[in-house]
Formats: structure tokens, sequence, C-alpha cells
């Protein structure tokens, strides 16, 4: 190497030295995570031993290169030999290869084997990935509900600023964080059946190791047994549109008995919710109410696509502001638009209580300028329905 | 040697008095047939979508710099990352490997051009016409394809943004190219070599494209027929992909990573056949391995038609299908592995000089047999599916594809410049260009490990809080990267206007019949087949 070069290599090393010493790099996580099932511990051992094995190749075969670099080189006067070939050389670094990849095969193989066993499972739980939520149904219990991000839009959008890179105007668990998560109970084995309404998604949990594509119109199989009760979190793992970075997976591992005091809670929610929908039928709601609750919901299930300020995102996404739709169209079109759904647009009906509908459509015909005067209360959305 | 140089000059002199047609201006490129006229074309080409694909990619690491949507709102983010991915392998990398085939090929067999030269200028002038379509579509009302470079249904069919059918038409025009720059290659090689010229005596430069355009004619329809499926389940109303109509998403991405997986070979493949012309040359000695390296070519070849689904562990296979890709994916680091060990054979015990080729043929091993140790972590299923669709496998990808691929074309012109252009390249830029190039893709790409490990999704306009330091870097290294690029086009602008005089053979160590032409290369070479070399391997 000529003296330039010499300078060159040791301007990198500084420059590289430098950025290793950042003191940037302390609290980032650096390798995979353990995780809190036998089968997560199984692949990160399995992790560990390829890593190990390929910095020990690595150590040998860039340690030659580098050996021939430093002493086989023309400014040392190195006289080039002459062997080009080695019918047993090559024999040699074919079979040793060989061999080390069986030994990766064989623990690699029998971890697999367990992960695709899902028999004897003691819960089951659907979950339906959509655009840009999951839904989670629990079989046998006649609980289910939709689990969608919980960090405020101010926050994504920077509106309270930017980050600075102390963790202000975002939340600790920025982008990680849902309205309703997935409750499951410690030491059993909870068995997933994994299927979409619309794109294909993918439910990712890393401490479980579980990652299991959402295929519309298939259900794929996957399970998990956690040992320790906590809040484990994942995201969306498969490009799945607009908001693909956007729906979180949060899981709450219970115990046993926290968990049956859950299950029970949810069914009286169940119950209440069942009765205030039958309340809300006689009741007439202010329009005052109704623009507040509309907005709430207009927020958290329509601004995704249909944006805040009603504008949408043309094409793909209509704008509401002025549509036929919301000022000319009919006040029963409008509901059956919400609870069914057309084209890309998923239905609303199951998710969204008979008031949240009636308030939401109020507010889409009165907000950004549509000032139609239209109140829609729950009656009309049960009548119109009911057609 | 000295017979053929003699025979070239007298060739040379006969050539400029009667047969040289060049035209003058714009139209001697747009109705050319000379190769290496066509070579520059693509070359030039190349360089421009790298920069495109490159500015492409910048935006995307702006915006990922830190946590929060700054500059692009999502759906624009994902066309962002679906046409950086389609410019940099459609446009970048495979075009720039046609152009050194062009090039090369026909002087490294003693052949006076390509086969079929009006299709070679055919094969070339359709690319701009593609590439327009897939760029402009970013300023028409449906916006630039946003379903990944991937695309995969439904969200490139039912939900797709409408710019599906321009995409379709792109991507078919690429093909169309890619498969004549093909059969051009495998029928001059076939028909055109020296006399004495056996199939085991050709440069591995010449086997390893030999070997990638038979991977291209056999991959491409492939590729031609998904994305027809995908227009006709978009517009036609099919159901290919979709369950309701008794189609299966699934199935598209058995489709298409069947095209997929051999087209990665495609982009490194020629990569090898670069390196391996390199590293002798500057180690003074002979190829380790000759024959070796023509065998685990072909067999990673085969290989690749038979470890697709390992991009598809997380679909939902059933076991078997999971363990008979997994073990397939894991016997192709047997032939890789026998390569990088033949080269570190070759530099063993050699005279080594470090001239640019030589940097970066040695980055090359290097940072690619890193990108195989990724691949190999990958091909474990269980693992894969933690790293699955992570910055793990961007880390992995890129590795492969830029120290990789990119690495092994500046290698390549950096051998080559003073032969295409008659003078030697500064070796101050170029050094420059190095030395930058090598730490600021490091400190791209290789922190993306963490992150992948970390539990980063890829494909994400905004993240968690605790990928913010690495993302900080990793946008640095990116934007030092790209601006690392431009310090390359002023190298090569500086070469072509001026410098030293380049003699016939600048590299004593250097091998092969392009060396035996005057430097720059004379329009028309080889009008007379030249005599062999007894001794020539």
């Amino acid at each position: 190497m000529s003296r330039s070069n010499q300078r060159w290599l040791l301007g990198a090393w500084l420059c590289f030295g430098g950025l290793l010493s950042s003191t940037a790099w302390a609290d980032s996580q650096l390798n995979l995570t353990k995780g809190v099932t036998a089968v997560s511990r199984e692949v990160y051992d399995l992790h560990m031993l390829v890593l190990y094995i390929c910095t020990a190749i690595g150590v040998i075969v860039f340690g030659a290169m580098f050996w021939s670099m430093a002493f086989h080189r023309k400014s040392k006067g190195a006289k080039a030999a002459d062997f080009h070939e080695s019918t047993k050389v090559e024999i040699l670094w074919t079979a040793i290869p060989i061999v080390i990849l069986i030994s990766m095969a064989v623990p690699a193989t029998s971890t697999l084997i367990d992960m695709e066993n899902n028999n004897n499972s003691e819960v089951t739980i659907q979950i339906t990935g959509s655009q840009w939520k999951w839904h989670y149904k629990y079989f046998d219990q006649g609980i289910e509900y939709y689990s969608v991000l919980s960090t405020p839009r101010e926050e994504y959008e920077n509106q309270n600023g930017t980050f600075e890179g102390n963790g202000n105007a975002k939340g600790e668990n920025y982008l990680l964080e849902v309205d309703k998560p997935l409750v499951i109970p410690a030491n059993k084995k909870v068995r997933f059946l994994i299927t979409s309404d619309d794109v294909i998604h993918s439910w990712w949990v890393p401490a479980f190791a579980v990652k299991q594509d959402a295929n519309p119109g298939f259900i794929n199989e996957a399970w998990t047994k956690v040992d320790v009760p906590g809040v484990y979190r994942g995201q969306c793992a498969e490009l799945c549109g607009k908001d693909h970075g956007f729906m979180p997976v949060v899981v709450e591992v219970k115990s046993e008995q926290d968990y049956d005091a859950w299950l029970n809670e949810q069914h009286a929610l169940i119950a209440q919710a069942a009765d205030a929908e039958k309340a809300s039928l006689d009741a007439t709601m202010s329009k005052d109410e109704l623009m507040q609750l509309g907005e709430a919901t207009y927020m958290a299930h329509c601004a995704a696509c249909h944006q805040p300020t009603g504008l949408g995102l043309p094409p793909t996404f209509p704008a509401l502001k002025d549509s036929i739709v919301a000022t000319q169209g009919s006040i029963a079109e409008h509901i059956s638009l919400i609870e069914n759904g057309k084209g890309m647009m998923p239905p609303f009906g199951k998710q969204l209580s008979l008031k949240e509908i009636a308030a939401v459509v109020t507010y889409e015909r009165n907000a950004w300028g549509n000032d139609t005067g239209d109140l829609v209360q729950s009656s009309d959305v049960k009548a119109a329905s009911g057609e | 040697m000295t017979t053929d140089t003699v025979n070239e000059s007298l060739d040379d002199a006969h050539n400029d008095d009667h047969h040289d047609h060049k035209m003058t201006g714009i139209k001697r490129w747009l109705y050319t047939t000379n190769h290496k006229d066509i070579g520059t074309l693509y070359l030039w080409f190349s360089f421009i979508m790298l920069l495109t694909g490159g500015a492409l990619a910048m935006v995307i690491r702006a915006e990922l710099f830190q946590p929060g949507l700054q500059i692009v709102e999502p759906d624009f983010f994902n066309q962002l990352t679906t046409t950086h991915g389609l410019i940099m392998v459609f446009g970048a990398i495979m075009p720039a490997f046609t152009g050194f085939a062009n090039w090369m090929l026909p002087m490294m067999i003693g052949a006076p051009d390509m086969a079929l030269p009006r299709m070679n200028n055919w094969s070339f002038w359709i690319l701009p016409f593609a590439f327009a379509i897939l760029i402009g579509s970013f300023f028409m009302e449906s916006g630039a394809p946003n379903f990944g470079w991937t695309f995969y249904a439904p969200l490139s069919t039912t939900y797709s943004n409408g710019s599906t059918a321009f995409f379709v038409f792109a991507v078919h025009i690429m093909g169309i190219s890619s498969i004549m720059g093909a059969i051009n290659i495998v029928v001059t090689i076939m028909n055109l070599r020296a006399p004495g010229m056996t199939y085991m005596k050709m440069p591995l430069f010449v086997w390893t494209f030999f070997i990638t355009a038979y991977l291209l004619i056999a991959v491409m329809p492939v590729l031609a027929g998904v994305v027809t499926m995908l227009l006709t389940d978009t517009y036609f109303g099919t159901s290919f992909f979709d369950a309701a109509g008794g189609g299966d998403p699934v199935m598209f991405q058995h489709i298409f990573w069947f095209f997929g997986h051999p087209e990665v070979y495609i982009m490194i493949l020629p990569a090898f056949g670069i390196v391996s012309t390199i590293i002798p040359a500057f180690a003074r000695k002979k190829l380790f391995g000759y024959s070796s390296m023509v065998y685990a070519t072909a067999s990673i070849a085969l290989l690749s038609f038979i470890v697709w689904a390992h991009h598809m562990f997380t679909t939902g296979m059933p076991l078997f299908g999971e363990l008979f890709f997994m073990y397939c994916t894991m016997l192709i680091a047997v032939p890789t592995g026998v390569k990088v060990f033949n080269w570190v054979a070759t530099m063993w015990r050699g005279s080594m000089t470090f001239e640019m080729p030589m940097m970066f043929s040695i980055a090359f091993v290097i940072l690619f047999t890193i990108g195989g140790f990724s691949g190999l972590m990958l091909a474990l299923t269980p693992v894969d599916f933690q790293y699955h669709d992570t910055y793990f496998v961007v880390a992995h990808f890129h590795y492969v594809l830029v120290t990789g691929s990119l690495f092994s074309i500046y290698a390549g012109a950096y051998y080559w410049l003073p032969k295409w252009t008659g003078h030697m390249y500064s070796e101050r830029l170029a050094n420059w260009h190095f030395w930058c190039s090598l730490i600021s893709v490091n400190l791209l790409f290789f922190p993306m490990h963490f992150l992948g490990l970390a539990g980063m999704p890829r494909r994400i306009p905004d993240y968690a809080l605790q990928f913010a330091d690495f993302n900080k870097w990793v946008s640095i290294g990116g934007f030092a990267f790209g601006l690392s690029q431009l310090i390359f086009l002023a190298v090569v602008i500086k070469c072509i206007k001026g410098g030293e005089k380049a003699p016939a053979k600048p590299w004593d160590g250097a091998e092969g019949l392009e060396w035996t032409v005057a430097s720059p290369a004379p329009y028309h070479t080889f009008s007379t087949p030249p005599a062999l070399e007894e001794d020539k391997a």
C-alpha cells in the first residue's frame, strides 16, 4: 500500500472509531430479544449460534485476506506463487461448510417442528387484520373488539413540536400503543387463527417469536405460551398500504385469575353496551352532543383515510367536504355506506354503536362547511339499517 | 501477443479507411449498432438511474431522520420506497451489467461485435421509455406505484392507487429489453468466440454473463406473466389472486418469487465475474480453481430455482415446505463459500498492489460476505420469523446489492476506464470516492442490522422512539454515501476529458484479449479473429 493509501486508511479508522464511541448508542437495543416463551428462547439461542459460527468463519476468512494483504504485497517484494488449482483443497472447503450447515440445520429443524405444533391449545383467538387495525375474537366467549393505534395524531404530525432526542413531544410508547390490547392468560397454550379482511397484513410480537401473515380469504395458525405476565408490543410486518406503520400489536398477558376477572368484566360490559344501545333508540341527542361524539368517532375511525379536514387523499380516498354523499344524498344512503362499506372502504356496522353512527353521520353532514343542518338519531340509524 | 497487436493495428487502419460509418451528433447514438456505443449508453443510463433512485432514497432517509412525520405523507413514502426499489433493480444494477456485457464480451472473446446488433440497439432504446413511464407516474393523478417493489396482491390490485396499469406496462418493456439483451449475450458467446476458445477457456467474466443470460431468459417471462395476471385482476375482472373468486393471494408470491429469486442472482453473478477478473490481475497470480468457479456459478444458478419460498416463510406454508426451502437455501452457502475461498486463495502468496479496481474488489469480497452471513441467518426458518420484513432484511439485501453488485460495478469501471477512454483516471479523486463510499456505506447499512434485530419493521414512514438513535446515524450515512457518488461522476468526466495517456495494457497483471487492442479501444475491434496464445487457460 502506498503512503497515500495508508493516510486514507488512518483517517477512515479515526472516523469510524469516533462514531462507535459516540454516547448516542447507550440505550439502543442491539440484539434480538430473548422473549418470554420457550419457543422465543430457542429462536434466540439459534440466532446466537449462527451469529457465532458466522463470526468465526468471518475471522478466519478475513484474517487470511488481511494477512496476504499485509505480507503478500508487491511493495514488500513478494513474488507471486504459481499454484492455481488443488482438488484436495476444493473438496475440503466444500465438505467443511456442509458439516457446519448440518450442525445448524438440526437445531433449526427441531425448533421449527415445535413452532408448527398447534395441537392441544387451551384458548383460541381469531385475529383479523384490516386497513389499519386488528380485530380480536375470543372463541366460545362472545367477546370481540377492534384494537386501534392510540397515539394521538398530534404526536406523529409533530403538532407539539418535533422530536429532539429527549422524548419531548412524543409519549413513551409512541406508535406502539393501542386503545384495547389483546388480553391472554399466562402459562396457557393460546392458539391464534389469523386472517384478513382486505390486503395482506402480518401479526408480529417479537417477545413471542410469532410472526404470521394475515391473508384475505385464508386462515393461518400460530400459537404461544407465555411464562411472564406483562405488556408486549409489536407491529404489522407486511406492507399493507398507507398506514402500515401505524397498526401496532399490543398484548397484555395476565395471570390466570386476572384473566378470568377480565373475561367477567368484558361480559358485563357487553351487557351494558346492549342496554345502552336499546336506551339510545329512545333518546334524542342535541346537535352539540351529536357533533362532539361525531367528531371523536370520525377522528378515531374515518380520519386516517378521509383526513381530519374532510378533504381525503384523492383519488384513492375521496373528500367528504362538499361531497354528494354527505351533502346531497339521502341520509339512509349515507348510513348504509358507513354500515356496509363500498370498494376499498370497510364496513363499520359491527364496529360502531347506533349512537356513534348517528353522531358521525351528523358530523359529516355538518362539519367543514357542509352545513346541511341534518340531525341523525340512533333510531334513524336503526330504521335505515332495518330496511 | 505481439502478433495480435500487429494484426489489430493493421485492421484498424483498414477500418478507418473504408468501414467507419460513425455518424455524428445525436444520430450516432440513436442509430448505433456498435457494441461499444451501446455499452456506453447502457452505462450512462444506469448511472443516471442510480442517481435518480438515490435521490428518492435521500428523501426516504430524510423522513426517517427522526421520529414523526416531517417531510412526506405516508402514502407518498410508500411511492418512494417502491420506485426506489424498482429503479435500482431494473434501472441501475441490471443495465449497468448489460453495459459491461456489451463493451467487454466481444472484446474478450475476440468477436467484432455482438451477434445481433440491431436488436441490441432496440433493447437499449426502449429502456428510457419504460423508466419515463414509471417515473412519470409520480406526476399523474394516481401517483407512482405505492405497493412495494414486490407488488403483493391484493395491495397492488383491488387496493392500488390506480398506478397499476402504468406500472405493468413499464415492467413489460423492461422485461422485453432484458430478454433481448440476454438472447444477444447467449448468441454472441455461443457463436462468435475466437477459434480455439473452447468453453472451458473462456474468461470467467464471460462464463458468469453466459449463465446470467440463461437465468434472464428463464425468469423474465415469469415476471411478464405475473404482471399480466395482476393487470387482468385489476381491470378485467379475473380472480387469480382474489380468494373471493377462487384465487389465492399467496400464489402471487409464489409466482413473483419464482422470478424474484433468480433475479437476485442475475444481479450478483456478473459481479462474481468482474471480481474474478480483477483479483488475479492485481495479485499477479492466476485465478485459483477456475473450473470450480465455473461449476460453483452454475450450481448457484440451478439452486436459485428451488429456493424461492424462503421469502415466504411467514405466509403459512406447511412444515414440509418450510423444511425443504430452508435446506435448499442453506445449500447455496456451499458454492458461494467456494467462490469466496477461491478469491482468498488467489490473493494468498500473490504479489499484490492496491489500485482502485483492487480496492473495490477487496471491499466487495468482505462486505458481500457479510451480506452472505446475514443471508445464511435468514435461511433458518425459525429465526426468519423474527428477521422477516424487518430492517435486518433491508441490511442484508443492501449489503449484497450495494456493497456487492454496485461495488463490483465500480471495480469494473475503474478497471476498464483506461480501455474505454484512453486515459488513466485521477487516483486522488478515485481515492476520495472509495474511502468516502466505504465509510458512509457501512454507516448507512450496518446499523440497520441492529434496528432489525431490535424489531423495526421495514417500509414504515415513522417509528418508535427506541429506534431514533440508529436511524439518525443511518440517515447521515445515507446522505454521505449519496453525495460520494458524485465524486465518481467527477472521476469519469475528468477521465473522458483527459489525463495521463493509458497504454494498451495499463495493469501489468491483467490478462485477456481486451488488453491486446489499443486504448481507447478502436471503434471496431477484431474484424478478423485473433490468434490465441497456446498457454492461455
